[in-house]
C-alpha cells in the first residue's frame, strides 16, 4: 500500500485519453441512428394553450414526435420526484422541455421543432427570491400557495440550527458586525456537452450510453419513467467528459430512452454548447445575512445567520443543499451561540443542482468574507482574528458535532508560508491541539 | 447535394461524400469514425477539436470540409497509438496532464505543432501557445510540465 500512497500514478484508462481512443458518449454511433431535438418553453412562466405537430410531421427527415402521452411509465423524475420529463401544461421556466422531435439527422429534427405550432399564454414570472417570498408573488408551483419549500408535513419552511443562546450572546458582545453576501449562479461548463445514446439491444433491454455521475441514483429515477425494471435497462457509464456535479442531473437519458422505445431505433440526443449553457442545471444563487457578536479581544461570541437559497422552478438538489449549507455557514470557528435560519425558495429560473463542494463552500465563502469584515471593524489583523477563533480539537460545531483531528491553524500557517506572509510568533505558537 | 472530398488522413488517402455545410469535424467524427477530435463548443472557442492541416493546428469545427481537398490532415489518432506512443502522449500520461480527458487530444495536437515550431519553448511561450485549448478540470500546470519534459527531444 505504502508504495502507492502519496505518489503520482498514471491515470486509470488514461492511455485511451492520450491516444484519442477513449469512447465518450458522443463518440458512440449506430447504423440507422435517429436524432432528437426538444421543443422548449419560450417563456419563464406560462400555460400551453395549443400544441400542433401537423407541419412538423411534413418536414422531410422527421420520423415522429414524442410527447408526454408517449411515456410508458410516469412523467416524473428528479431527486425530489417533482420534475416533468415533458411538460404539456404549466410551464415554470424558460427552456423547460415540452415535447421532442425525432429525425434522421439533427437538422431535420430541429426543422421539425421550429415547425411546431405552439400557443402559450405568458404569465408574469418571478426571478428574485425576496420578491418570491412576498404574499402576492406569482406562484411558481401550480396548486400550492407559497414559493417556500416545505420541509415536513406541518409546513415548516425555515430550517433552524441552534447552539446556545444567540440573543444573549449578541447582548454580551462588545461589537455587532452585519453583512449581506450574495452569490450568483454558476454553470459547470464541462468540456463534454450533455448527450445520451439509447437503443434496444440484442437481449431486448433498453441500453443507454450515459455520462451520468451517479448511475444507480439515475437508474432509480429512470425505471419508473420507462415503466421498466432495472434488469431491463443496461445503463452503461464510466466515461465522463467533465461533470463537476452537472451530470448528477438527468438531461438527455430520459428523452433518448423514450425515443428509442417509441421508434425502436438507436437514438442520440445531444445538446449544443449553447443549449447546454442555457438549459442545464446550475449552482443556484445564495444570499446570506450575517449578524455577528464579537468581543474587543477578537473572540466571536454569537452568530446569527439567515440563509436564502434559490431553488429555481423545481427542487433540483436545493432543499438538501440548503440544509447542508446551513450546517457549515458559521465557518470553521468556535462560536458558543449560533442561530442559523435557512430557506429554500422557488423562482422561475432553471432548477438548481449540485456543483463542486456543493453548498458547503457557499456558506463558508460568506462566513470568511464576514470574518474579514469583522477584522476590519476591530482594526485587527484578519489572520489573528481567524487564529483566535479557529476550531481546536474538542470544539463544537453549529449542529453540535464535536470536532476532532482539526487542522485549520496548521493549514493557515502553511498557506501564509506559501503566500510569503510572515506571521507573528504568537500566532505561529498556536496549535489545533489546544486553545 | 453531396460531393466527393479527397484528402490525406494520418498519411493515408481517403475519399468521402460530404455536404457543402459539413465541417471537417463532422466528416472526421460522423462520416469517418475518427472521434479523437472532440466536439466541445462547435464554435471555435475551446480547442477540443484541434487537428493539424498541412502542418498548422486548426479548429476542425470551423473548417469547411470541402476546403480540405488535397490537404494533409493529422489527428490525435495519427500521432501514436497504444504500444507506440508519441513522446507527448507518453509525457501527458506520465505527468497526469489529463483528468476527464475530453480536452486532451486537442491539447496534445496543439502541443505537437508548438514543438514543431519551437523545439525548446519557454514557460511563457508554452502558456501563450496553449491558451487556445481550454481545460475545465484545470490541468494547465501539468500540461506545461508534460510539454517541458518533451521539449528539446529530452524524452
Amino acid at each position: 500500500m505504502t508504495e502507492y500512497v502519496g505518489k503520482p500514478m498514471p491515470r486509470y484508462q488514461g492511455l485511451g485519453e492520450v491516444t484519442g481512443t477513449a469512447t465518450y458518449v458522443d463518440d458512440v454511433q449506430y447504423p440507422g441512428m435517429l436524432y432528437v431535438k426538444v421543443l422548449r418553453s419560450p417563456v419563464a412562466r406560462g400555460t400551453v394553450k395549443g400544441l400542433d405537430f401537423s407541419d412538423t410531421l411534413k418536414v422531410p427527415g422527421v420520423v415522429g414526435v414524442l410527447t408526454a402521452d408517449d411515456i410508458p411509465g410516469v412523467n416524473i423524475y428528479g431527486v425530489y420526484g417533482d420534475q416533468l420529463v415533458l411538460n404539456p401544461q404549466d410551464l415554470r421556466y424558460k427552456g423547460e422541455p415540452i415535447a421532442a422531435v425525432v429525425g434522421r439527422d439533427e437538422d431535420a429534427a430541429q426543422a421539425g421543432v421550429e415547425a411546431v405550432k405552439l400557443d402559450v399564454e405568458e404569465l408574469t414570472p418571478v426571478f428574485d427570491m425576496f420578491e418570491a417570498m412576498k404574499p402576492d408573488a406569482p406562484i411558481v408551483r401550480p396548486g400550492t400557495t407559497s414559493n417556500l419549500f416545505e420541509y415536513d408535513e406541518q409546513g415548516t419552511t425555515t430550517r433552524i440550527i441552534k447552539l446556545g443562546d444567540v440573543e444573549a450572546g449578541l447582548k454580551e458582545a462588545d461589537h455587532i458586525v452585519e453583512g449581506r453576501y450574495i452569490e450568483a449562479i454558476q454553470d459547470h461548463a464541462a468540456m463534454e456537452p450533455q448527450v445520451s445514446v439509447a437503443l434496444i439491444d440484442d437481449a431486448g433491454r433498453l441500453t443507454i450510453h450515459t455520462h451520468s455521475q451517479c448511475l444507480n441514483y439515475h437508474l432509480a429515477q429512470l425505471c419508473p419513467v420507462f415503466g421498466l425494471s432495472q434488469s431491463k435497462i443496461n445503463y452503461l457509464g464510466g466515461r465522463v467528459g467533465g461533470g463537476y456535479g452537472g451530470k448528477n442531473e438527468i438531461n438527455c437519458d430520459h428523452i433518448a430512452g423514450l425515443a428509442a422505445l417509441k421508434f425502436c431505433a438507436p437514438v442520440k440526443y445531444r445538446l449544443t454548447r449553447q443549449e447546454d449553457l442555457a438549459y442545464t442545471g446550475k449552482r443556484g444563487a445564495w444570499v446570506f445575512d450575517y449578524k455577528t457578536g464579537v468581543m474587543n479581544d477578537g473572540r466571536i461570541v454569537a452568530s446569527h445567520i439567515k440563509e436564502y437559497h434559490d431553488s429555481g422552478a423545481y427542487c433540483g438538489f436545493s432543499p438538501y443543499g440548503t440544509e447542508k449549507c446551513g450546517m457549515f455557514a458559521s465557518g470553521p470557528y468556535n462560536i458558543p451561540n449560533i442561530l442559523i435560519e435557512a430557506n429554500t425558495i422557488f423562482t422561475n429560473r432553471y432548477p438548481s443542482i449540485s456543483m463542486r463542494g456543493y453548498s458547503v463552500l457557499n456558506g463558508q465563502v460568506a462566513a470568511d468574507v464576514q470574518m474579514s469584515r469583522i477584522a476590519e471593524k476591530l482594526g485587527m489583523d484578519p489572520w489573528e482574528l481567524r487564529f483566535i477563533n479557529a476550531w481546536r480539537d474538542g470544539d463544537m460545531g453549529a449542529s453540535r458535532y464535536v470536532v476532532d483531528g482539526v487542522g485549520a491553524l496548521e493549514a493557515m500557517k502553511r498557506a501564509a508560508g506559501m503566500a510569503g506572509i510572515e506571521l507573528p510568533d504568537k500566532l505561529l505558537q498556536m496549535s489545533s491541539r489546544s486553545r | 447535394m453531396k460531393s466527393i472530398l479527397s484528402f490525406s488522413l494520418n498519411g493515408a488517402p481517403v475519399e468521402v461524400l460530404v455536404k457543402t455545410t459539413d465541417t471537417l469535424l463532422d466528416v472526421l467524427r460522423e462520416s469517418l469514425g475518427y472521434t479523437g477530435a472532440k466536439r466541445g463548443c462547435d464554435a471555435g472557442d475551446c480547442g477540443a477539436c484541434t487537428v493539424i492541416v498541412d502542418g498548422l493546428a486548426i479548429r476542425a469545427c470551423l473548417a469547411i470540409a470541402l476546403t480540405m481537398s488535397g490537404k494533409e490532415v493529422v489527428t490525435i489518432e495519427g500521432l501514436g497509438k497504444q504500444g507506440d506512443l508519441h513522446p507527448l502522449q507518453k509525457a501527458f500520461h506520465q505527468h497526469g496532464a489529463h483528468q476527464c480527458g475530453f480536452c486532451t487530444s486537442g491539447m496534445i495536437v496543439s502541443a505537437k505543432t508548438l514543438l514543431d515550431k519551437i523545439p525548446n519553448p519557454s514557460q511563457d511561450e508554452i502558456v501563450e501557445y496553449m491558451s487556445g485549448n481550454i481545460c475545465r478540470c484545470g490541468t494547465y500546470v501539468e500540461v506545461a510540465e508534460a510539454i517541458q519534459a518533451v521539449s528539446g527531444g529530452k524524452e
